[in-house]
This record gives structure tokens, sequence and C-alpha cells, in this order.
């Protein structure tokens, strides 16, 4: 699917017509490189390969100075793969060509976002899983206010079942948000105004998808 | 970074100009526009401004509190709200502070504002 990459600039609210408040992030999206086009008879499967962002030259491995360099570029700080970037774009994805953001969505389109959330640290099951911890406050509870309650049961299974939810680390995670509206376009300063909020701290990196 | 916030909110910047200025103190006459089934209308709503949050972002609201058959009455407005069609500054208020919580308390003489001279 088309996609872009971005980085996240941060929050605000835009009026509609009516006097509803929209609330939207701002991403900062593109222009993107193609850096690598991948076809059926050389490697399997059709993809694109988009990189965005500046890198210094001295913090970039040889070998990805060459792939850049083969791009025509300058060294770049993320590189993803898009799989099977439809077939509008053919003329476009070339090595080396430029996508920008008017390229890839139009004003009403819907998107999904895809980030990293923000990491919360070890957390426990109330706020990690949702447990509602144990009753009220009363009743002889004296500190087990979020404790976890029973972890399984005694004669059979005499163990902790795999997978049993327990408190640990939280955020971090590559999280997708579907059917995000695109609310504005704004081509010159390479933004990209989506309704609803998106994964992640601001200035992280934000991949855009149709 | 922030720059690039306020281009995305540089749309609303005309409504912003297009309005008093106003402070916590002031009393003020606020025309909202009501949309009832296809028919607009205007309804006023005028009171003291007890304060004014997040300024400077699209997200800016005041609250303006009247004392309506003697039961207080807050609302809180979006400022850049295309509902709101026009405010009116009646009385400039001196007041001591950005926000007038102390107001809630009170009523008859001790509620009143002196005015700015």
């Amino acid at each position: 699917m088309p996609g872009i990459i971005g980085k996240k600039i941060g929050m605000t609210s835009i009026f509609g017509p009516d006097g509803e408040s929209i609330p939207c992030t701002v991403i900062e999206a593109g222009p993107c490189v193609v850096t690598q086009v991948k076809n059926e008879d050389t490697d399997g499967y059709r993809a694109v390969q988009l990189s965005f962002g500046e890198k210094k030259e001295k913090n970039t491995t040889k070998a990805a100075i060459g792939h850049f360099k083969k791009a025509n570029t300058t060294p770049k700080r993320n590189t993803v793969e898009f799989r099977d970037f439809r077939k509008e774009f053919d003329g476009m994805v070339e090595l080396g060509k430029e996508i920008r953001i008017q390229d890839v969505f139009v004003e009403g389109d819907f998107l999904d976002a895809v980030g990293t959330s923000k990491g919360r640290g070890f957390q426990g099951v109330v706020k990690r899983h949702g447990f509602a911890g144990v009753g009220g406050q009363t009743h002889g509870q004296h500190n087990r206010l979020r404790a976890p309650g029973s972890m399984g049961n005694a004669s059979f299974a005499s163990r902790v079942i795999k997978g049993k939810r327990l408190g640990g680390r939280m955020g971090s995670d590559r999280v997708k948000v579907m059917n995000l509206k695109v609310v504005k376009i704004m081509p010159d300063q390479n933004l990209i105004v989506i309704s609803g909020s998106v994964p992640g701290a601001k200035n992280s990196t934000v991949i855009l998808q149709k | 970074m922030a720059d690039l916030i306020k281009l995305v909110e540089q749309e609303f910047a005309t409504v912003r100009q297009s309005l008093p200025s106003f402070k916590p103190g002031d009393t003020v006459n606020v025309h909202v526009k009501i949309k009832e089934g296809n028919k607009e209308r205007i309804q006023q709503f005028q009171g003291t401004v007890i304060q004014r949050k997040n300024p400077g972002t699209n997200g800016e609201t005041f609250t303006v509190r009247k004392v309506s058959n003697g039961v207080g009455v807050e609302r809180i407005f979006p400022l850049v709200s295309p509902t709101i069609d026009k405010i009116e500054v009646m009385k400039q208020g001196k007041v001591r502070r950005a926000k007038l919580y102390y107001m809630k308390g009170r009523h008859g003489k001790a509620a009143r504002i002196k005015e700015k001279v």
C-alpha cells in the first residue's frame, strides 16, 4: 500500500464549519526519497523502499552510504519498505525520485498511522492490562488495592499458565491506529493534519499508510 | 517546532484579531450563534470573565459567569470558534488575579468588581 514517513510535530484543534472542535495531530511528512524498488523478478515481491530525514555521514555505516549513493541521495535517518505501492505510482517510483505528501494523500482521505507508543516503564496489571484491582478500600484491604488477585488453580495445573497477564514493561510498542481522516494538507511546508491522535511522542517517527 | 503548529493554526489567526481584547474581570456580552433545525439565531450571554485558558492556541477558552435569578451560571466558550458571532466588552474590571475563582463563592455586594478608570 502507498504511504509516507513523517515526524510527529504535536497536536492542536481545528474548528469545523458548525463550530465543532476537531482534535488534530500535525505531522511533518516527507519529502521521502525512493532508495530501492523491489520487483517480482529479482526480489520475489513488489515493494518500494522510502527514506526520510537527514543523518550525518559520519554516523552512517559505509554500507548504508553506498546504498543511498545508488539512489543519488544523502544518508537518511529512517528507511521503511512499503509493499505493493499501488499501480498508479509506477511511473513515479523510480530510484532516487522524491515522493511528497500531496502525491500520496488528498484531503478527506482515510489513513493508518503507525508509531512507537510512549514508554511507560514497569507498570502493574491495573494500568497495563486494565484489571479492576481488588474491589474497595474497606473490608480488610490493607495494601492490595491494585493487586492482580489469584494466579490460577491449585490441584489442576498447579502452575501458572503461560501467557498469564502480569505487570511488566509497558509502552514503546509499535502501535497502528486505523482510519484517521486527513483534515488538511499543506504541501509548501510538507505538513499533514490528521484528525485524532497518533501514537508516540513529539519528534518521533510516524508511518502513514493508505 | 511549535512554529509549525502555529502555521496550522494561522487560518484562525484572523478570527482572533477580529475579536476585542478582554481580560479576567471584564464584563462582556457574548453573541453566540445557535442552530435550531435549519434556522440560526443569536443568543446573548452577558457576564464577568473569570478566566482565560490555553491562551495563544486554537484551544483557547474563556469562562463567563453571571447570576441569573439568584443562581450562578458559568459558560465556557472556545475563543476562535465560528459559533461566536461577536464579543462586546461592556466594562473593564480592575482585578489582581488571572483566575477569579473566588467569585464563585460570592454574591451580592461581595461579588462586585472595581471598574478600571
